[in-house]
Protein backbone atom coordinates (compact mmCIF):
# COMPACT_ATOMS: atom_id res chain seq x y z
CA UNK A 1 0.00 0.00 0.00
CA UNK A 2 1.12 3.45 -0.63
CA UNK A 3 0.68 5.92 2.20
CA UNK A 4 -1.02 8.48 0.87
CA UNK A 5 0.28 11.90 2.50
CA UNK A 6 3.36 13.73 0.47
CA UNK A 7 6.41 14.59 2.28
CA UNK A 8 6.81 18.49 2.95
CA UNK A 9 10.03 20.22 3.01
CA UNK A 10 10.88 21.14 7.02
CA UNK A 11 9.78 24.43 8.38
CA UNK A 12 10.89 25.46 11.60
CA UNK A 13 7.83 26.49 14.19
CA UNK A 14 5.40 29.35 12.75
CA UNK A 15 2.78 30.30 14.60
CA UNK A 16 0.23 32.93 13.12
CA UNK A 17 -0.69 36.22 14.26
CA UNK A 18 -3.05 36.16 16.91
CA UNK A 19 -6.06 38.52 15.05
CA UNK A 20 -6.03 35.74 12.55
CA UNK A 21 -8.55 32.98 12.09
CA UNK A 22 -8.20 30.80 15.04
CA UNK A 23 -7.42 26.88 14.89
CA UNK A 24 -10.36 26.48 16.26
CA UNK A 25 -12.43 27.77 13.97
CA UNK A 26 -9.95 25.88 11.08
CA UNK A 27 -10.67 22.68 12.70
CA UNK A 28 -14.36 23.67 11.90
CA UNK A 29 -14.21 24.46 8.51
CA UNK A 30 -11.43 22.49 7.09
CA UNK A 31 -13.59 19.55 5.72
CA UNK A 32 -15.27 22.54 3.49
CA UNK A 33 -11.95 23.61 2.42
CA UNK A 34 -11.58 19.65 1.49
CA UNK A 35 -14.67 19.70 -0.28
CA UNK A 36 -13.82 22.82 -2.29
CA UNK A 37 -17.06 24.54 -0.86
CA UNK A 38 -15.47 27.57 0.41
CA UNK A 39 -16.13 31.15 -0.37
CA UNK A 40 -13.16 32.27 -1.88
CA UNK A 41 -12.31 34.95 0.98
CA UNK A 42 -12.44 32.43 3.51
CA UNK A 43 -10.87 29.63 1.50
CA UNK A 44 -7.68 32.20 1.19
CA UNK A 45 -7.97 33.27 5.27
CA UNK A 46 -7.90 29.21 5.30
CA UNK A 47 -4.79 28.67 3.19
CA UNK A 48 -2.83 31.74 4.77
CA UNK A 49 -3.19 30.13 8.09
CA UNK A 50 -2.50 26.56 6.91
CA UNK A 51 0.89 28.09 5.69
CA UNK A 52 1.85 29.63 9.04
CA UNK A 53 0.66 27.10 10.97
CA UNK A 54 2.24 23.43 11.30
CA UNK A 55 -0.75 22.47 13.96
CA UNK A 56 -3.77 23.22 11.77
CA UNK A 57 -1.46 21.45 8.38
CA UNK A 58 -0.70 18.59 10.54
CA UNK A 59 -4.33 17.98 11.26
CA UNK A 60 -5.14 18.40 7.42
CA UNK A 61 -3.05 15.79 6.70
CA UNK A 62 -4.46 13.76 9.02
CA UNK A 63 -7.98 14.56 7.99
CA UNK A 64 -6.82 13.58 4.33
CA UNK A 65 -5.04 10.39 4.96
CA UNK A 66 -8.08 9.18 7.00
CA UNK A 67 -10.41 9.75 4.06
CA UNK A 68 -7.39 7.95 1.30
CA UNK A 69 -7.65 5.04 4.25
CA UNK A 70 -11.35 5.43 4.34
CA UNK A 71 -11.51 5.15 0.04
CA UNK A 72 -9.29 1.64 0.64
CA UNK A 73 -12.39 -0.61 2.49
CA UNK A 74 -13.76 -2.56 0.52
CA UNK A 75 -17.01 -1.95 -0.48
CA UNK A 76 -20.20 -4.10 0.63
CA UNK A 77 -20.20 -6.71 -1.42
CA UNK A 78 -23.50 -8.44 -3.11
CA UNK A 79 -24.26 -11.62 -1.77
CA UNK A 80 -24.78 -14.54 -4.09
CA UNK A 81 -27.84 -15.78 -2.73
CA UNK A 82 -29.38 -12.22 -2.93
CA UNK A 83 -27.90 -11.86 -6.58
CA UNK A 84 -29.70 -14.76 -7.76
CA UNK A 85 -32.93 -13.83 -5.98
CA UNK A 86 -32.60 -10.97 -7.95
CA UNK A 87 -31.85 -12.01 -11.12
CA UNK A 88 -34.57 -14.75 -10.74
CA UNK A 89 -36.86 -11.69 -10.76
CA UNK A 90 -35.39 -10.32 -13.65
CA UNK A 91 -35.77 -13.08 -16.17
CA UNK A 92 -39.38 -13.82 -14.61
CA UNK A 93 -40.54 -9.95 -15.11
CA UNK A 94 -39.27 -10.51 -18.68
CA UNK A 95 -41.08 -13.49 -19.10
CA UNK B 1 -28.12 24.13 -8.66
CA UNK B 2 -30.94 22.05 -7.20
CA UNK B 3 -30.73 18.81 -9.54
CA UNK B 4 -34.45 17.61 -7.81
CA UNK B 5 -36.24 20.94 -9.03
CA UNK B 6 -34.05 21.20 -12.50
CA UNK B 7 -35.14 17.87 -12.94
CA UNK B 8 -39.18 18.45 -12.73
CA UNK B 9 -39.57 21.91 -14.68
CA UNK B 10 -36.82 21.28 -17.48
CA UNK B 11 -38.37 20.34 -20.64
CA UNK B 12 -35.50 19.11 -22.81
CA UNK B 13 -33.24 16.71 -21.42
CA UNK B 14 -29.72 16.49 -21.53
CA UNK B 15 -28.27 14.10 -23.72
CA UNK B 16 -27.70 10.85 -22.19
CA UNK B 17 -24.08 9.91 -21.46
CA UNK B 18 -22.78 7.18 -23.95
CA UNK B 19 -21.79 4.55 -21.96
CA UNK B 20 -25.36 4.58 -20.37
CA UNK B 21 -27.13 4.99 -23.47
CA UNK B 22 -25.53 1.62 -24.27
CA UNK B 23 -26.43 0.34 -20.72
CA UNK B 24 -30.10 1.16 -21.04
CA UNK B 25 -30.19 -0.42 -24.36
CA UNK B 26 -28.94 -3.46 -23.16
CA UNK B 27 -31.12 -3.60 -20.30
CA UNK B 28 -34.26 -2.51 -22.03
CA UNK B 29 -33.68 -5.86 -24.70
CA UNK B 30 -32.91 -8.12 -21.55
CA UNK B 31 -29.75 -8.56 -21.32
CA UNK B 32 -29.20 -10.58 -17.77
CA UNK B 33 -25.83 -9.95 -17.75
CA UNK B 34 -26.10 -5.84 -17.89
CA UNK B 35 -29.12 -6.21 -14.93
CA UNK B 36 -26.54 -8.71 -13.05
CA UNK B 37 -23.60 -5.48 -13.46
CA UNK B 38 -25.68 -3.43 -12.53
CA UNK B 39 -27.12 -5.30 -9.33
CA UNK B 40 -23.36 -5.92 -8.34
CA UNK B 41 -22.15 -2.20 -8.45
CA UNK B 42 -24.94 -0.47 -6.49
CA UNK B 43 -26.97 -3.33 -4.37
CA UNK B 44 -24.77 -2.67 -0.86
CA UNK B 45 -25.09 0.94 -1.48
CA UNK B 46 -29.14 0.40 -1.90
CA UNK B 47 -28.83 -2.07 0.93
CA UNK B 48 -27.12 0.39 3.43
CA UNK B 49 -29.62 3.33 2.53
CA UNK B 50 -32.46 1.15 2.87
CA UNK B 51 -31.67 0.16 6.42
CA UNK B 52 -31.81 3.65 7.83
CA UNK B 53 -35.46 3.47 6.85
CA UNK B 54 -36.84 0.40 7.77
CA UNK B 55 -35.88 -1.81 10.95
CA UNK B 56 -34.64 -5.05 9.76
CA UNK B 57 -31.89 -6.52 7.13
CA UNK B 58 -34.46 -8.73 6.06
CA UNK B 59 -37.26 -5.45 4.75
CA UNK B 60 -34.39 -4.15 3.60
CA UNK B 61 -33.63 -6.52 1.17
CA UNK B 62 -37.49 -6.77 -0.13
CA UNK B 63 -37.22 -3.24 -0.67
CA UNK B 64 -34.32 -3.32 -2.59
CA UNK B 65 -36.02 -6.36 -4.90
CA UNK B 66 -39.12 -4.42 -4.92
CA UNK B 67 -36.53 -1.15 -6.02
CA UNK B 68 -35.27 -3.34 -8.99
CA UNK B 69 -38.74 -4.21 -10.14
CA UNK B 70 -39.59 -0.77 -10.02
CA UNK B 71 -36.83 0.09 -12.26
CA UNK B 72 -37.51 -2.71 -14.58
CA UNK B 73 -40.94 -1.58 -15.00
CA UNK B 74 -39.92 2.19 -15.47
CA UNK B 75 -37.16 1.60 -17.86
CA UNK B 76 -38.90 1.93 -21.14
CA UNK B 77 -39.99 5.62 -19.33
CA UNK B 78 -36.92 6.78 -18.18
CA UNK B 79 -35.83 9.75 -20.11
CA UNK B 80 -32.36 9.93 -18.96
CA UNK B 81 -33.29 13.95 -17.50
CA UNK B 82 -31.23 12.20 -14.23
CA UNK B 83 -28.76 9.92 -14.10
CA UNK B 84 -29.74 6.33 -14.44
CA UNK B 85 -28.25 5.58 -10.49
CA UNK B 86 -29.60 8.97 -9.15
CA UNK B 87 -33.20 7.47 -10.70
CA UNK B 88 -32.88 4.36 -9.30
CA UNK B 89 -31.65 5.46 -5.96
CA UNK B 90 -34.73 8.03 -6.24
CA UNK B 91 -36.98 5.14 -6.47
CA UNK B 92 -34.96 3.39 -3.48
CA UNK B 93 -35.42 6.37 -1.00
CA UNK B 94 -39.59 6.44 -2.41
CA UNK B 95 -39.81 2.38 -1.65
CA UNK B 96 -37.92 2.39 1.57
CA UNK B 97 -39.68 5.71 3.22
CA UNK B 98 -43.09 4.14 2.31
CA UNK B 99 -42.25 0.67 3.84
CA UNK B 100 -40.27 2.40 6.83
CA UNK B 101 -43.47 4.42 7.67
CA UNK B 102 -45.97 1.09 7.18
CA UNK B 103 -43.07 -0.51 9.66
CA UNK B 104 -43.81 2.31 11.98
CA UNK B 105 -40.19 3.85 11.70
CA UNK B 106 -39.78 7.16 11.60
CA UNK B 107 -37.64 8.83 8.99
CA UNK B 108 -33.72 9.57 9.55
CA UNK B 109 -32.56 12.68 9.46
CA UNK B 110 -35.91 14.59 10.84
CA UNK B 111 -33.79 16.21 14.03
CA UNK B 112 -31.41 16.83 11.82
CA UNK B 113 -30.54 20.54 10.76
CA UNK B 114 -31.84 21.50 13.80
CA UNK B 115 -29.34 23.02 16.52
CA UNK B 116 -29.30 19.96 18.38
CA UNK B 117 -25.57 19.04 17.93
CA UNK B 118 -24.39 22.52 16.18
CA UNK B 119 -21.74 22.77 19.01
CA UNK B 120 -20.20 19.44 18.51
CA UNK B 121 -16.12 20.40 18.14
CA UNK B 122 -14.49 17.63 16.00
CA UNK B 123 -11.94 18.13 18.45
CA UNK B 124 -11.68 18.18 22.72
CA UNK B 125 -11.83 21.73 23.52
CA UNK B 126 -8.90 21.49 26.02
CA UNK B 127 -6.85 21.12 22.83
CA UNK B 128 -6.69 24.49 21.99
CA UNK B 129 -5.44 26.90 24.48
CA UNK B 130 -8.60 28.48 26.12
CA UNK B 131 -10.18 32.15 26.24
CA UNK B 132 -8.73 35.14 27.88
CA UNK B 133 -4.98 33.65 26.67
CA UNK B 134 -3.33 36.13 23.66
CA UNK B 135 -3.44 32.79 21.64
CA UNK B 136 -6.44 32.11 22.42
CA UNK B 137 -8.10 29.15 20.08
CA UNK B 138 -4.98 28.69 19.04
CA UNK B 139 -3.54 24.65 19.63
CA UNK B 140 -2.14 23.73 23.21
CA UNK B 141 -2.10 20.40 22.24
CA UNK B 142 -1.59 20.18 18.19
CA UNK B 143 -1.72 16.74 15.99
CA UNK B 144 1.35 15.50 15.23
CA UNK B 145 2.44 14.94 11.24
CA UNK B 146 1.66 11.25 10.14
CA UNK B 147 5.19 11.86 8.57
CA UNK B 148 6.65 11.73 12.44
CA UNK B 149 5.27 8.26 12.41
CA UNK B 150 8.52 5.75 11.97
CA UNK B 151 6.84 4.27 8.41
CA UNK B 152 8.19 0.72 9.56
CA UNK B 153 5.50 0.79 12.49
CA UNK B 154 2.38 1.57 10.40
CA UNK B 155 0.68 -1.74 9.26
CA UNK B 156 -1.53 -0.78 6.52
CA UNK B 157 -4.44 -3.22 7.41
CA UNK B 158 -4.37 -2.18 11.29
CA UNK B 159 -5.17 1.60 10.20
CA UNK B 160 -7.92 0.61 8.11
CA UNK B 161 -9.45 -1.67 11.09
CA UNK B 162 -9.08 1.21 12.74
CA UNK B 163 -10.81 3.63 10.87
CA UNK B 164 -13.63 0.44 9.58
CA UNK B 165 -14.59 0.73 13.41
CA UNK B 166 -14.61 4.05 14.13
CA UNK B 167 -17.45 4.25 10.55
CA UNK B 168 -19.12 1.48 13.04
CA UNK B 169 -19.33 3.49 15.90
CA UNK B 170 -20.83 6.78 13.95
CA UNK B 171 -24.85 7.38 14.36
CA UNK B 172 -26.35 5.91 10.94
CA UNK B 173 -26.96 9.40 9.04
CA UNK B 174 -23.16 10.35 9.83
CA UNK B 175 -22.20 6.31 8.06
CA UNK B 176 -24.63 6.72 5.83
CA UNK B 177 -23.11 10.00 4.01
CA UNK B 178 -19.36 8.98 4.82
CA UNK B 179 -19.69 5.90 3.62
CA UNK B 180 -21.70 6.78 0.29
CA UNK B 181 -18.75 9.69 -0.25
CA UNK B 182 -15.69 8.20 0.54
CA UNK B 183 -16.12 4.33 0.31
CA UNK B 184 -18.77 4.19 -2.15
CA UNK B 185 -16.96 7.49 -4.49
CA UNK B 186 -20.68 9.27 -4.90
CA UNK B 187 -19.97 12.82 -4.83
CA UNK B 188 -21.69 15.17 -2.66
CA UNK B 189 -25.04 16.10 -5.24
CA UNK B 190 -24.96 12.40 -5.15
CA UNK B 191 -25.38 11.92 -1.70
CA UNK B 192 -27.52 14.21 -0.92
CA UNK B 193 -30.30 13.30 -3.69
CA UNK B 194 -29.57 9.57 -1.90
CA UNK B 195 -30.40 10.59 0.96
CA UNK B 196 -33.33 13.24 0.43
CA UNK B 197 -30.95 15.79 2.33
CA UNK B 198 -29.85 19.20 2.27
CA UNK B 199 -26.68 20.26 0.91
CA UNK B 200 -25.96 21.77 4.59
CA UNK B 201 -27.25 18.84 5.94
CA UNK B 202 -25.15 16.45 3.70
CA UNK B 203 -21.78 19.08 4.27
CA UNK B 204 -22.48 18.93 8.47
CA UNK B 205 -22.60 14.98 8.45
CA UNK B 206 -19.85 14.32 6.15
CA UNK B 207 -17.48 16.77 8.47
CA UNK B 208 -18.77 14.94 11.82
CA UNK B 209 -17.94 11.65 10.70
CA UNK B 210 -13.94 12.72 8.58
CA UNK B 211 -13.38 14.12 11.89
CA UNK B 212 -14.17 11.31 14.18
CA UNK B 213 -12.71 9.11 11.54
CA UNK B 214 -9.78 11.17 11.56
CA UNK B 215 -9.43 11.15 15.44
CA UNK B 216 -9.81 7.34 15.59
CA UNK B 217 -6.66 7.78 12.91
CA UNK B 218 -4.82 10.40 15.22
CA UNK B 219 -5.16 7.99 18.33
CA UNK B 220 -3.84 5.34 16.06
CA UNK B 221 -0.85 7.33 14.82
CA UNK B 222 0.32 8.45 18.39
CA UNK B 223 -0.21 5.08 19.86
CA UNK B 224 2.45 3.95 17.05
CA UNK B 225 4.85 7.10 18.07
CA UNK B 226 4.91 5.80 22.08
CA UNK B 227 5.41 2.37 21.08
Amino acid sequence: MRWPWRRRAEVGPVLSRPEDITCREIVRIVNDYVEGVLPAAEREAVELHLNLCDGCSDYLEQLRMSIALTGELPPDALSPELEEELCAAFRSYRE
Amino acid sequence: MDGYRREATSTTAPPIPPDERLLLERLRAGDEAAYRELLRQYTPSMLRVAMMYVPTRAIAEDVVGETWLGVLKGLDRFEGRSSLKTWIFRILTNTAKTRGQREGRSVPFSSLGGDDETDESPVDADRFIGDGHRWAGHWASAPRNPRDVPEERLLAGEATERISAAIEELPESQRAVITLRDVDGFDAEEAREILGISDGNQRVLLHRARAKVRAALEDYLNEKVSA
